[in-house]
C-alpha cells in the first residue's frame, strides 16, 4: 500500500514526535507513506466563511498533487485532516469555491475534489486493521491505563469529517486495545480543550486544559494520547503536567518495537 | 435585512431565521462563560441586526472552533459560521487586525506548536 502523505509546518518542527513514530510504525507494517514532494502550511484552521478563497488554496495544491500521483492523501495531524478534508468537499460541492479556486490556480486539470483524503488513524483501522496490528505487536502496552484524548477536530463537524460517532468515538479505544493497553473512556475526551485560545486568552486554555486532565483522571487514566500538537501542548504544558500526553504514534511505535534506541 | 446582517448572512451562509431558539448551542459550548453574547443570543443578534453590538464584542474572539454548537444544533443553524463572519466583518475593516506580528514574540514559548500561531494569524487578522 502506496499512499501520499502531508505531514503538515508543525510535525516537521515542534510536532515532530508525531511525525517520526508515526512514519516508523507505517514503515513497519509495510504501509508506505510518500511524503508529498512539494506542500505548504495548510493553515491550521479551516475557513468557514464561503468568499474566502486565498487561504483554501494550499489545500487544494496538496489535494491536486496527490489526484496527479494518483495515490489517497493520508493525513496525520488533526488540524490539516481537517482542514484538508473540508476543503476538499468544499470542492467537491460548492460550484463558486471551486471554480475561483480554479481560476486562481490554474491547474493543468482542474481539481474538483477527487482525491480521497484518509487520516492515518482511518489507514490503521481500514486499511491495516486493528486484529492485524494487534498480530504485529511485539511489546504489548499491558496494564497501562490509557485515556484517548479525540478533541474537536477529527469529529466534528461529523457530517464532514466522517470520520467517528461525535458523541461516542471508539477509534482510539480499539486503537489502544489493538497495542496491548486498557483504554480509559472519559466524558471529556471528545470536548475542547481550548488550544485555540492559548495566544488570546491563556487563562481560559489552562483552565479548560485542567478540566480534561481531572476528568480523565478521575476515571482512572493515567496518561493520555493525542493526535494533534496543539491539543498536546495545551493539555501539557498549560495542563501543568497533571497527567503524561503523547502522541499516539509514539505508543504505536513502541508496542510495534520500532522504539528502541531512538529516543 | 440591514446592510451588516446581509453581508454576515452572506459570508456564513447561516440562515439565522432557521433558529428555533433551544439553546442548545449555548448548553454545548465549552467557552460559553468567555462569550459576552452567548452562542444563542449571538444567532438572534444577527437575526434582529445588531450587529455593530456584536461586532464590538469580546466573544467573536473566544470562539474555539471546535464545532460544539454546530454539531448539536438541530437545526442546522451553524452559529460557529456566524460568529466566524461577524469577526472578519471586524479584521477586514482598514486597521482593525486583532493580532499584530509584534505581539508574538511575547506569546512565545519553547513549546508552542506553530500551528497555535498560524491558526491565530488566520483568525485574527487579515
Amino acid at each position: 500500500m502506496t499512499y501520499s502523505y502531508f505531514p503538515g509546518c508543525t510535525l516537521k518542527t515542534k510536532g515532530r514526535d508525531l511525525d517520526i513514530w508515526g512514519r516508523a510504525a507505517m514503515e513497519a507494517l509495510g504501509v508506505e507513506l510518500r511524503e508529498l514532494p512539494q506542500w505548504q502550511c495548510c493553515g491550521a484552521v479551516y475557513p468557514q466563511a464561503k468568499d474566502e478563497i486565498a487561504v483554501r488554496l494550499s489545500a487544494v495544491r496538496a489535494l491536486a498533487s496527490a489526484g496527479e500521483l494518483g495515490t489517497d492523501l493520508v493525513t496525520l495531524c488533526s488540524a490539516c485532516h481537517h482542514v484538508i478534508k473540508r476543503v476538499n468537499r468544499d470542492m467537491r460541492t460548492d460550484e463558486t469555491i471551486r471554480s475561483r479556486a480554479n481560476t486562481y490556480l490554474q491547474l493543468e486539470t482542474p481539481y474538483a475534489g477527487e482525491t480521497k483524503v484518509l487520516h492515518y488513524l482511518e489507514v490503521l483501522r481500514d486499511q491495516v486493521g486493528f486484529d492485524q496490528l494487534q498480530k504485529r505487536v511485539v511489546k504489548p502496552l499491558t496494564g497501562r491505563k490509557i485515556g484517548a484524548y479525540y478533541g474537536c477536530l477529527l469529529l466534528r463537524p461529523s457530517g464532514e469529517m466522517e470520520f467517528d460517532d461525535p458523541e461516542n468515538p471508539s477509534i482510539l479505544e480499539d486503537f489502544l486495545r489493538a497495542i496491548g493497553a486498557e483504554p480509559v473512556v472519559y466524558a471529556m475526551r471528545n470536548e475542547c480543550c481550548g488550544g485555540y485560545t492559548t495566544l488570546e486568552n491563556k487563562p481560559y486554555a489552562v483552565k479548560q486544559a485542567g478540566r480534561v486532565l481531572e476528568n480523565a483522571a478521575s476515571c482512572g487514566a493515567e496518561e493520555l494520547i493525542t493526535a494533534c500538537p496543539l491539543c498536546l501542548y495545551n493539555l501539557q504544558v498549560n495542563g501543568g503536567g497533571k497527567l503524561p500526553v503523547r502522541y499516539f504514534t509514539e505508543l504505536l511505535a513502541e508496542a510495534l518495537g520500532v522504539k528502541e534506541g531512538a529516543v | 435585512m440591514n446592510h451588516m446582517t446581509e453581508i454576515v448572512t452572506r459570508i456564513s451562509g447561516v440562515n439565522p431565521r432557521k433558529c428555533m431558539k433551544c439553546g442548545k448551542c449555548t448548553a454545548a459550548c465549552p467557552a460559553y462563560d468567555e462569550m459576552d453574547y452567548h452562542p444563542h443570543q449571538f444567532v438572534d443578534m444577527v437575526e434582529t441586526g445588531r450587529l455593530e453590538e456584536l461586532m464590538n464584542s469580546r466573544g467573536i474572539y473566544m470562539c474555539l472552533s471546535c464545532f460544539a454548537c454546530l454539531e448539536r444544533c438541530p437545526r442546522s443553524v451553524e452559529p460557529a459560521k456566524l460568529i466566524e463572519a461577524v469577526r472578519l466583518a471586524v479584521v477586514r475593516q482598514q486597521g482593525r487586525n486583532h493580532l499584530k506580528p509584534e505581539q508574538i514574540p511575547a506569546l512565545l514559548d519553547p513549546d508552542l506548536p506553530q500551528q497555535a500561531i498560524t491558526s491565530a494569524f488566520r483568525k485574527y487578522r487579515k
